[in-house]
Protein backbone atom coordinates (compact mmCIF):
# COMPACT_ATOMS: atom_id res chain seq x y z
CA UNK A 1 0.00 0.00 0.00
CA UNK A 2 1.27 3.48 -1.19
CA UNK A 3 1.87 5.94 1.31
CA UNK A 4 -0.58 8.43 0.54
CA UNK A 5 -3.30 5.85 0.46
CA UNK A 6 -2.65 4.81 3.52
CA UNK A 7 -2.42 8.40 4.93
CA UNK A 8 -5.68 8.98 3.31
CA UNK A 9 -7.68 6.03 4.67
CA UNK A 10 -6.14 6.61 7.76
CA UNK A 11 -7.66 10.56 7.91
CA UNK A 12 -10.38 10.49 5.80
CA UNK A 13 -12.16 14.05 6.57
CA UNK A 14 -16.12 13.54 6.16
CA UNK A 15 -18.44 16.25 4.33
CA UNK A 16 -21.96 15.34 4.92
CA UNK A 17 -24.80 16.16 2.78
CA UNK A 18 -28.13 15.69 3.20
CA UNK A 19 -30.36 15.29 0.06
CA UNK A 20 -33.69 15.88 1.20
CA UNK A 21 -33.40 13.22 3.97
CA UNK A 22 -36.06 13.55 7.34
CA UNK A 23 -33.05 14.17 9.63
CA UNK A 24 -32.65 10.83 10.83
CA UNK A 25 -29.91 10.02 9.25
CA UNK A 26 -27.90 13.03 9.89
CA UNK A 27 -28.70 12.69 13.81
CA UNK A 28 -27.32 9.06 13.47
CA UNK A 29 -24.10 10.57 11.91
CA UNK A 30 -23.49 12.81 14.53
CA UNK A 31 -23.85 10.19 17.39
CA UNK A 32 -20.90 8.34 15.76
CA UNK A 33 -18.66 11.50 16.93
CA UNK A 34 -19.95 11.97 20.66
CA UNK A 35 -17.76 10.06 23.37
CA UNK A 36 -19.69 7.10 23.32
CA UNK A 37 -18.27 6.10 19.74
CA UNK A 38 -15.82 8.70 19.04
CA UNK A 39 -15.15 8.43 15.31
CA UNK A 40 -11.82 10.41 15.88
CA UNK A 41 -9.89 8.00 17.28
CA UNK A 42 -9.97 6.21 13.49
CA UNK A 43 -8.84 9.96 12.56
CA UNK A 44 -12.17 11.28 10.90
CA UNK A 45 -13.17 14.49 11.01
CA UNK A 46 -16.27 16.21 9.88
CA UNK A 47 -15.27 18.78 7.54
CA UNK A 48 -17.74 21.81 7.01
CA UNK A 49 -15.91 22.72 3.29
CA UNK A 50 -16.48 20.68 0.55
CA UNK A 51 -12.85 21.38 -0.50
CA UNK A 52 -11.16 19.67 2.79
CA UNK A 53 -13.39 16.71 2.22
CA UNK A 54 -11.89 13.36 1.54
CA UNK A 55 -15.52 11.05 2.21
CA UNK A 56 -18.56 12.32 0.73
CA UNK A 57 -21.55 11.12 3.06
CA UNK A 58 -24.87 11.41 1.45
CA UNK A 59 -27.91 11.18 3.17
CA UNK A 60 -31.85 11.20 1.70
CA UNK A 61 -33.50 10.39 -1.43
CA UNK A 62 -31.92 12.51 -4.25
CA UNK A 63 -34.94 15.16 -4.63
CA UNK A 64 -35.36 17.34 -8.04
CA UNK A 65 -33.82 20.12 -6.45
CA UNK A 66 -30.96 18.98 -4.10
CA UNK A 67 -29.50 16.73 -6.91
CA UNK A 68 -28.21 20.04 -8.69
CA UNK A 69 -26.58 20.94 -5.79
CA UNK A 70 -25.26 17.15 -5.35
CA UNK A 71 -23.47 17.10 -9.17
CA UNK A 72 -22.25 20.70 -8.16
CA UNK A 73 -20.54 19.51 -4.81
CA UNK A 74 -19.07 16.27 -6.58
CA UNK A 75 -17.49 18.50 -8.86
CA UNK A 76 -15.70 20.48 -6.53
CA UNK A 77 -14.55 17.85 -4.26
CA UNK A 78 -10.37 17.09 -4.75
CA UNK A 79 -9.55 13.91 -5.60
CA UNK A 80 -9.82 10.75 -4.74
CA UNK A 81 -13.18 11.19 -2.84
CA UNK A 82 -15.10 8.21 -2.06
CA UNK A 83 -18.62 8.29 -1.81
CA UNK A 84 -20.43 6.84 0.80
CA UNK A 85 -24.53 6.29 0.84
CA UNK A 86 -25.84 6.54 4.50
CA UNK A 87 -29.47 5.08 4.90
CA UNK A 88 -32.31 3.16 2.92
CA UNK A 89 -33.22 6.51 1.47
CA UNK A 90 -29.86 6.90 -0.49
CA UNK A 91 -28.84 3.87 -1.03
CA UNK A 92 -32.41 2.53 -2.91
CA UNK A 93 -34.96 5.48 -2.32
CA UNK A 94 -36.82 3.35 -0.02
CA UNK A 95 -40.46 4.49 0.66
CA UNK A 96 -39.86 7.57 -1.90
CA UNK A 97 -39.07 5.17 -4.87
CA UNK A 98 -42.51 5.65 -7.09
CA UNK A 99 -42.46 9.41 -6.26
CA UNK A 100 -42.28 12.06 -8.42
CA UNK A 101 -40.07 14.13 -6.65
CA UNK A 102 -36.72 11.28 -6.45
CA UNK A 103 -36.95 10.07 -10.18
CA UNK A 104 -33.18 8.96 -10.05
CA UNK A 105 -31.64 6.94 -7.26
CA UNK A 106 -27.79 8.75 -5.96
CA UNK A 107 -25.97 5.43 -7.65
CA UNK A 108 -27.45 6.04 -10.87
CA UNK A 109 -25.96 10.11 -10.30
CA UNK A 110 -22.49 10.06 -9.05
CA UNK A 111 -20.15 6.73 -7.85
CA UNK A 112 -21.05 4.97 -5.05
CA UNK A 113 -18.28 3.36 -3.17
CA UNK A 114 -20.48 1.97 -0.22
CA UNK A 115 -24.03 1.64 1.03
CA UNK A 116 -25.27 1.78 4.57
CA UNK A 117 -28.83 0.43 4.62
CA UNK A 118 -31.29 1.04 7.50
CA UNK A 119 -33.38 3.54 8.41
CA UNK A 120 -31.39 5.21 10.04
CA UNK A 121 -28.64 2.88 10.42
CA UNK A 122 -27.16 2.24 14.07
CA UNK A 123 -24.07 4.15 14.67
CA UNK A 124 -22.13 0.43 14.35
CA UNK A 125 -23.51 -0.06 11.35
CA UNK A 126 -22.04 2.92 10.04
CA UNK A 127 -18.55 2.07 11.79
CA UNK A 128 -19.18 -1.32 10.27
CA UNK A 129 -19.40 0.37 6.92
CA UNK A 130 -16.49 2.63 7.02
CA UNK A 131 -14.37 -0.59 7.88
CA UNK A 132 -15.94 -1.83 5.04
CA UNK A 133 -15.08 1.19 3.22
CA UNK A 134 -11.75 1.05 4.37
CA UNK A 135 -10.89 -2.50 3.48
CA UNK A 136 -12.54 -2.48 0.33
CA UNK A 137 -9.59 0.75 -1.06
CA UNK A 138 -7.04 -0.49 0.78
CA UNK A 139 -7.38 -4.03 -0.26
CA UNK A 140 -7.85 -2.95 -3.91
CA UNK A 141 -4.23 -1.90 -4.08
CA UNK B 1 25.94 26.78 8.82
CA UNK B 2 22.35 28.58 7.38
CA UNK B 3 21.12 25.16 5.92
CA UNK B 4 21.29 23.53 9.45
CA UNK B 5 19.50 26.33 10.86
CA UNK B 6 16.68 27.20 8.20
CA UNK B 7 16.29 23.23 7.68
CA UNK B 8 16.88 21.24 10.03
CA UNK B 9 15.97 23.66 13.34
CA UNK B 10 13.92 26.06 11.71
CA UNK B 11 11.61 23.60 9.35
CA UNK B 12 12.02 20.23 10.47
CA UNK B 13 12.53 20.44 14.53
CA UNK B 14 9.64 22.91 14.72
CA UNK B 15 7.17 21.14 12.31
CA UNK B 16 8.15 17.66 14.16
CA UNK B 17 7.08 18.99 17.80
CA UNK B 18 4.91 21.17 16.43
CA UNK B 19 2.96 18.36 15.31
CA UNK B 20 3.65 16.47 18.59
CA UNK B 21 2.37 19.19 20.22
CA UNK B 22 -1.12 19.39 18.14
CA UNK B 23 -1.33 15.63 18.67
CA UNK B 24 -1.71 16.46 22.47
CA UNK B 25 -3.69 19.18 21.88
CA UNK B 26 -6.24 16.96 20.35
CA UNK B 27 -5.86 14.33 22.63
CA UNK B 28 -6.02 16.50 25.70
CA UNK B 29 -9.29 17.97 24.16
CA UNK B 30 -10.74 14.08 23.86
CA UNK B 31 -10.10 13.32 26.99
CA UNK B 32 -12.08 16.60 28.35
CA UNK B 33 -14.96 15.38 26.62
CA UNK B 34 -14.61 11.30 28.09
CA UNK B 35 -13.61 10.37 24.36
CA UNK B 36 -10.38 8.42 23.39
CA UNK B 37 -9.19 11.00 21.02
CA UNK B 38 -6.88 10.02 18.09
CA UNK B 39 -3.35 8.13 17.43
CA UNK B 40 -0.45 9.40 18.17
CA UNK B 41 0.80 9.70 14.01
CA UNK B 42 -2.89 11.20 13.34
CA UNK B 43 -1.38 15.01 12.52
CA UNK B 44 1.34 13.31 10.35
CA UNK B 45 -1.14 11.34 8.81
CA UNK B 46 -3.43 14.28 7.85
CA UNK B 47 -0.32 16.69 6.62
CA UNK B 48 0.40 13.65 4.45
CA UNK B 49 -2.65 13.07 3.64
CA UNK B 50 -3.64 16.63 2.26
CA UNK B 51 -0.39 16.54 0.31
CA UNK B 52 -1.13 14.29 -1.88
CA UNK B 53 -4.30 15.36 -2.93
CA UNK B 54 -5.65 17.37 -5.55
CA UNK B 55 -5.56 21.62 -5.88
CA UNK B 56 -8.52 23.33 -6.82
CA UNK B 57 -8.66 27.07 -7.28
CA UNK B 58 -11.85 28.62 -7.12
CA UNK B 59 -12.71 30.20 -10.58
CA UNK B 60 -13.49 33.82 -9.17
CA UNK B 61 -10.08 33.63 -7.22
CA UNK B 62 -6.86 35.22 -7.69
CA UNK B 63 -4.68 32.98 -8.57
CA UNK B 64 -1.12 34.55 -7.99
CA UNK B 65 -2.20 35.56 -4.71
CA UNK B 66 -4.05 32.45 -3.34
CA UNK B 67 -1.37 29.99 -4.32
CA UNK B 68 1.27 32.29 -2.79
CA UNK B 69 -0.24 33.06 0.45
CA UNK B 70 0.20 29.64 2.20
CA UNK B 71 4.20 29.63 1.12
CA UNK B 72 4.56 33.27 2.86
CA UNK B 73 2.95 32.11 6.11
CA UNK B 74 4.72 29.06 6.17
CA UNK B 75 8.18 30.90 5.70
CA UNK B 76 7.20 33.70 7.98
CA UNK B 77 7.16 30.73 11.07
CA UNK B 78 10.33 28.76 9.59
CA UNK B 79 12.25 31.84 9.53
CA UNK B 80 10.92 33.32 13.17
CA UNK B 81 11.56 29.87 14.80
CA UNK B 82 15.17 29.70 13.53
CA UNK B 83 15.62 32.95 14.78
CA UNK B 84 14.79 31.36 18.09
CA UNK B 85 16.62 28.15 17.80
CA UNK B 86 19.77 30.47 17.00
CA UNK B 87 19.61 32.68 19.71
CA UNK B 88 18.78 29.32 21.47
CA UNK B 89 21.54 27.04 20.84
CA UNK B 90 24.24 28.99 19.46
CA UNK B 91 24.04 32.77 21.18
CA UNK B 92 24.10 33.86 17.31
CA UNK B 93 21.28 36.69 17.42
CA UNK B 94 21.77 40.66 16.70
CA UNK B 95 20.64 43.86 18.08
CA UNK B 96 17.03 44.33 17.41
CA UNK B 97 16.06 40.31 16.94
CA UNK B 98 13.20 40.72 19.21
CA UNK B 99 11.62 43.25 16.87
CA UNK B 100 12.41 40.96 13.86
CA UNK B 101 10.38 38.60 15.95
CA UNK B 102 7.65 39.96 16.54
CA UNK B 103 7.22 41.19 12.97
CA UNK B 104 7.70 38.05 11.24
CA UNK B 105 4.90 36.53 13.92
CA UNK B 106 1.98 38.12 12.52
CA UNK B 107 3.46 36.80 9.29
CA UNK B 108 1.07 33.76 9.18
CA UNK B 109 -2.08 35.84 10.07
CA UNK B 110 -1.36 37.93 7.25
CA UNK B 111 -0.93 35.49 4.82
CA UNK B 112 -4.23 34.27 6.24
CA UNK B 113 -5.76 37.17 5.12
CA UNK B 114 -4.06 37.27 2.06
CA UNK B 115 -5.17 33.90 1.14
CA UNK B 116 -8.69 34.55 2.24
CA UNK B 117 -9.28 37.58 0.36
CA UNK B 118 -7.88 35.67 -2.86
CA UNK B 119 -10.07 33.14 -2.65
CA UNK B 120 -13.07 35.62 -3.65
CA UNK B 121 -15.23 33.45 -1.47
CA UNK B 122 -17.80 35.38 0.93
CA UNK B 123 -17.01 33.18 4.01
CA UNK B 124 -13.41 33.76 3.12
CA UNK B 125 -13.54 37.59 3.20
CA UNK B 126 -15.81 37.37 6.17
CA UNK B 127 -12.66 35.38 7.96
CA UNK B 128 -9.76 37.28 6.77
CA UNK B 129 -12.17 40.72 8.07
CA UNK B 130 -12.34 39.52 11.31
CA UNK B 131 -8.70 38.03 11.28
CA UNK B 132 -7.20 41.43 10.96
CA UNK B 133 -9.80 43.49 13.61
CA UNK B 134 -8.23 40.43 15.54
CA UNK B 135 -4.70 41.34 14.74
CA UNK B 136 -5.48 44.66 15.49
CA UNK B 137 -6.79 43.92 18.50
CA UNK B 138 -4.28 41.87 20.30
CA UNK B 139 -1.29 43.18 18.89
CA UNK B 140 -1.09 46.43 21.54
CA UNK B 141 -0.87 43.87 24.65
CA UNK B 142 1.12 41.44 23.21
CA UNK B 143 3.90 43.89 22.47
CA UNK B 144 3.37 45.74 25.32
CA UNK B 145 4.06 42.20 27.51
CA UNK B 146 6.81 41.54 25.37
CA UNK B 147 8.58 44.98 26.34
CA UNK B 148 8.71 43.97 29.79
CA UNK B 149 11.31 41.06 29.62
CA UNK B 150 13.21 43.72 27.44
CA UNK B 151 12.65 46.20 30.48
CA UNK B 152 14.01 43.94 32.94
CA UNK B 153 17.27 42.49 30.71
CA UNK B 154 18.05 46.18 29.94
CA UNK B 155 18.45 44.60 26.32
CA UNK B 156 16.51 43.97 23.38
CA UNK B 157 18.40 41.02 21.83
CA UNK B 158 16.75 37.69 22.57
CA UNK B 159 19.78 35.98 23.43
CA UNK B 160 20.82 38.54 26.43
CA UNK B 161 16.71 38.04 27.77
CA UNK B 162 18.36 34.44 27.99
CA UNK B 163 21.75 35.02 29.82
CA UNK B 164 20.09 37.10 32.34
CA UNK B 165 17.64 34.65 32.87
CA UNK B 166 20.34 32.27 34.01
CA UNK B 167 20.39 33.74 37.97
CA UNK B 168 16.34 34.02 38.04
CA UNK B 169 13.72 34.18 35.72
CA UNK B 170 11.23 36.86 34.74
CA UNK B 171 8.31 34.80 35.92
CA UNK B 172 9.26 34.84 39.45
CA UNK B 173 8.65 38.42 40.11
CA UNK B 174 5.04 40.10 39.44
CA UNK B 175 5.27 41.99 36.52
CA UNK B 176 6.76 38.76 34.92
CA UNK B 177 3.77 36.81 36.17
CA UNK B 178 1.23 39.74 34.83
CA UNK B 179 2.63 39.68 32.01
CA UNK B 180 2.72 36.22 31.17
CA UNK B 181 -0.83 35.95 32.13
CA UNK B 182 -1.54 38.77 29.55
CA UNK B 183 0.39 36.74 26.85
CA UNK B 184 -0.84 33.87 27.12
CA UNK B 185 -4.24 35.43 26.51
CA UNK B 186 -2.47 37.25 23.52
CA UNK B 187 -0.99 33.69 22.23
CA UNK B 188 -5.03 32.22 22.29
CA UNK B 189 -5.95 34.46 20.31
CA UNK B 190 -2.86 34.04 17.66
CA UNK B 191 -3.46 30.97 17.13
CA UNK B 192 -6.83 31.41 17.18
CA UNK B 193 -8.25 29.38 19.24
CA UNK B 194 -11.46 29.37 21.11
CA UNK B 195 -12.60 31.71 22.59
CA UNK B 196 -11.14 33.94 19.78
CA UNK B 197 -11.44 31.58 16.89
CA UNK B 198 -13.68 34.12 15.60
CA UNK B 199 -12.08 34.26 12.13
CA UNK B 200 -12.40 30.71 11.47
CA UNK B 201 -15.09 29.81 13.70
CA UNK B 202 -15.84 26.31 11.95
CA UNK B 203 -19.64 26.01 13.15
CA UNK B 204 -19.85 29.37 11.65
CA UNK B 205 -17.91 30.53 8.74
CA UNK B 206 -16.63 26.85 7.58
CA UNK B 207 -12.95 27.80 9.00
CA UNK B 208 -13.02 30.99 7.75
CA UNK B 209 -10.09 31.73 4.94
CA UNK B 210 -8.77 28.51 4.35
CA UNK B 211 -12.70 27.29 3.04
CA UNK B 212 -11.54 27.29 -0.49
CA UNK B 213 -8.31 25.67 0.07
CA UNK B 214 -7.46 22.24 -1.22
CA UNK B 215 -4.35 19.43 -1.19
CA UNK B 216 -1.31 21.20 -0.49
CA UNK B 217 -2.51 24.81 0.01
CA UNK B 218 -4.42 23.70 2.87
CA UNK B 219 -1.45 20.91 3.92
CA UNK B 220 0.96 23.83 4.22
CA UNK B 221 -1.40 26.25 6.74
CA UNK B 222 -2.26 23.32 8.59
CA UNK B 223 1.50 23.04 8.90
CA UNK B 224 1.77 26.30 9.75
CA UNK B 225 -0.92 26.35 12.81
CA UNK B 226 0.66 23.38 14.33
CA UNK B 227 4.65 24.62 14.10
CA UNK B 228 2.21 28.13 15.85
CA UNK B 229 1.22 25.74 18.34
CA UNK B 230 4.98 25.12 19.04
CA UNK B 231 6.69 28.48 17.91
CA UNK B 232 4.64 30.63 20.41
CA UNK B 233 4.79 28.59 23.54
CA UNK B 234 8.94 28.81 23.19
CA UNK B 235 8.63 32.19 22.04
CA UNK B 236 6.57 32.63 25.88
CA UNK B 237 9.52 30.24 27.90
CA UNK B 238 11.92 32.46 25.93
CA UNK B 239 11.14 35.57 27.31
CA UNK B 240 10.01 34.44 30.83
CA UNK B 241 11.74 31.32 31.60
CA UNK B 242 14.86 31.73 30.31
CA UNK B 243 14.58 29.35 27.24
CA UNK B 244 14.87 25.76 26.83
CA UNK B 245 17.92 24.45 28.93
CA UNK B 246 19.22 20.99 28.91
CA UNK B 247 21.68 20.91 31.52
CA UNK B 248 20.66 18.23 34.44
CA UNK B 249 17.34 18.76 36.61
CA UNK B 250 16.99 22.11 34.36
CA UNK B 251 15.38 19.55 31.26
CA UNK B 252 12.54 17.94 33.55
CA UNK B 253 11.34 21.76 34.29
CA UNK B 254 11.73 22.71 30.33
CA UNK B 255 9.60 20.03 29.53
CA UNK B 256 7.04 21.17 32.83
CA UNK B 257 7.21 24.33 31.07
CA UNK B 258 6.52 23.48 27.92
CA UNK B 259 3.80 20.98 28.81
CA UNK B 260 2.20 23.46 31.19
CA UNK B 261 2.05 26.52 28.74
CA UNK B 262 0.13 24.03 26.11
CA UNK B 263 -2.17 22.28 28.60
CA UNK B 264 -3.56 25.69 30.06
CA UNK B 265 -3.87 27.05 26.02
CA UNK B 266 -5.83 23.62 25.72
CA UNK B 267 -7.83 23.62 28.61
CA UNK B 268 -9.16 27.62 27.92
CA UNK B 269 -10.18 26.22 24.32
CA UNK B 270 -11.82 23.82 26.05
CA UNK B 271 -14.02 25.19 28.47
CA UNK B 272 -15.03 28.52 26.86
CA UNK B 273 -17.60 29.53 24.20
CA UNK B 274 -16.53 31.86 21.16
CA UNK B 275 -16.95 35.25 21.84
CA UNK B 276 -18.10 38.18 19.46
CA UNK B 277 -15.57 40.24 17.59
CA UNK B 278 -16.70 43.44 19.27
CA UNK B 279 -16.18 41.21 22.62
CA UNK B 280 -12.96 40.73 21.88
CA UNK B 281 -11.33 43.73 20.88
CA UNK B 282 -13.37 45.04 24.08
CA UNK B 283 -11.16 42.44 26.06
CA UNK B 284 -7.95 43.01 24.36
CA UNK B 285 -7.87 46.33 24.10
CA UNK B 286 -9.69 47.40 28.03
CA UNK B 287 -8.29 45.05 30.56
CA UNK B 288 -5.49 43.09 28.99
CA UNK B 289 -3.84 46.62 27.80
CA UNK B 290 -3.93 48.00 31.33
CA UNK B 291 -2.73 45.03 32.83
CA UNK B 292 -0.06 45.05 30.26
CA UNK B 293 0.43 48.71 30.84
CA UNK B 294 1.21 47.99 34.96
CA UNK B 295 3.27 45.00 34.30
CA UNK B 296 5.75 47.58 32.21
CA UNK B 297 5.31 49.98 34.97
CA UNK B 298 6.13 47.36 37.61
CA UNK B 299 8.95 46.43 35.32
CA UNK B 300 10.59 49.76 34.55
CA UNK B 301 10.27 50.07 38.91
CA UNK B 302 12.18 46.67 38.92
CA UNK B 303 10.11 44.87 40.71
Amino acid sequence: MSLKLKALLKSPWVFHLSTGSCNNCDIEILDCLTPRFDLERFGMLLVGSIKHADVLLVTGSCNRMSVERLKELYKQVPQPCLVVAVGTCAASRGIFKDSYNCPVPLDKIIPVDVYIPGCPPKPEAMIAGVVKLIEKVGGAK
Amino acid sequence: MTFVYLVVFGFAATALLGLITSWIDRKVTARVQYRAGPPFLQPFYDIVKLLGKETLIPAGASKGAFLIAPVIGISGVIVVSTLFWVNQFFSEGFMGDWIVAMYLLTVPSLSLILGGFASGNPLASLGASREMKLVIAYELPFILVALVPVISAHSIRLGDIINVQAGGVFAGSISGILALIVAILCVQAKLALVPFDIPEAETEIVEGPIVEYSGPGLAMFKLMKNMLLFVLPFFLIILFFGGLRFDGINILWTVLEYLGIVAIITVIRNTNPRVRIDQAVRFFWGPMTLLAIVAVILALKGL
